[in-house]
């Protein structure tokens, strides 16, 4: 494998092979954008439990809440939705700079 | 997700096998939909199964509502190809960043001094005559080519397989000069203006780049321009 092979991003075997190492996962998809957003339909995040991540749902402006939400749903195993957008006030505070809105599926990897 | 569904899942795209996952947000139910067959999906509602075959033929995921339940679709079809044909300077730079972008890389040049897998280390390097490899590999819309060789003997029969097949994006190096030789040489071989039209000469967008790195550049962002901005202002999806 060269560097550069490495360096794709692969969240979904990266969920499993966390799995495997006995970690637990959640997972998080950009389900739909409106506007400018920096992260298209499908991209995801993976997190454990101890908010260790790898990927990306914006530029970095929604990561923290997400990964919290995704703790979240990893105790309680139920999926939740996210929705950032700058007509709201959770977006004001975690502040999608980009001025778009992002929906965000959250669930946790059995 | 089930741990059995994120497995079929990585399965699934081992494999290079077109797969939609399909998530009902509320409940979290997820069903995996194939273009021939489903997975689990028995008890998936006619409208969205048919919908997810859909976003399975476009190549984009989608969400919809049926019922009064929203389902996500999402389209895990096998990486963008990309083709290279002469193994140059260029394509060491150019599969580098093609990789990066996602794309599966084959590196092709009938020269064996210049296929040494060594300087291509991890990819997919054939010293195939070109017309062979491309015409084996059965090209389709999520295919790109380039020809570097600058060798007609090389690039030529490259560009006559692939013009006649669907990919998204083919390109060729060489000056205005060079490509005009090349477009009259296919010409004569019977292809028409709206045909030859398809190939990018000289390619790469226009930003002056000098160094095999920045060529690369170049190449890679008209591939991009091919693939998403002209998509884009494309009038409905399903006809594409």
């Amino acid at each position: 494998m060269t560097d550069a092979q490495v360096e794709r991003e692969d969240i979904l075997g990266t969920a499993a092979a966390w799995r495997d190492a006995g970690r637990e996962v959640g997972l998080a998809t950009v389900i739909a954008t409106w506007g400018s957003s920096p992260r298209p339909v499908g991209s995801q995040l993976v997190v454990d439990g101890e908010g260790r991540f790898e990927g990306s749902v914006s530029g970095g402006c929604i990561e923290g809440a997400v990964i919290e939400t995704a703790m979240g749903a990893m105790r309680s195993g139920q999926p939740k939705l996210l929705e950032f957008g700058v007509s709201d006030e959770q977006a004001w505070e975690v502040g999608l700079a980009c001025g778009g809105t992002v929906r965000v599926y959250v669930e946790k990897v059995d | 997700m089930k741990r059995q569904t994120l497995d079929r899942l990585n399965a699934d795209r081992a494999e290079k096998r077109p797969v939609a996952l399909v998530t009902e947000t509320a409940s979290g139910a997820q069903w995996l939909v194939h273009a021939d067959a489903e997975t689990g999906a028995a008890d998936l509602h006619g409208e969205v199964l048919r919908q997810a075959r859909m976003a399975l033929t476009d190549d984009r995921g989608t969400s919809t509502e049926v019922e009064g339940l929203s389902y996500f679709i999402q389209v895990h079809n096998p990486p963008l190809r990309l083709f290279i044909v002469g193994a140059v300077h260029i394509t060491q730079a150019l599969a580098r960043i093609a990789l990066l972008a996602g794309y599966a890389v084959t590196v092709i040049d009938p020269r064996r001094a210049f296929a040494e897998a060594e300087r291509f280390p991890g990819l997919e390097v054939s010293s195939e005559w070109p017309d062979d490899v491309l015409t084996a590999a059965a090209l389709d819309r999520r295919s790109a080519i380039v020809t570097l060789s600058h060798d007609p003997k090389i690039d030529d029969p490259a560009l006559e397989t692939v013009l006649k097949s669907e990919v998204f994006y083919i390109g060729s190096l060489g000056s205005k000069r060079t490509h005009g030789k090349r477009l009259a040489r296919l010409q004569e071989k019977g292809f028409s203006g709206a045909e030859m039209a398809r190939i990018h000469g000289p390619i790469g967008l226009d930003i002056g780049a000098k160094s095999p790195a920045e060529i690369a550049i170049s190449i890679i962002a008209e591939i991009t321009e091919a693939r998403r901005a002209r998509r884009d202002k494309a009038p409905a999806p399903g006809a594409a």
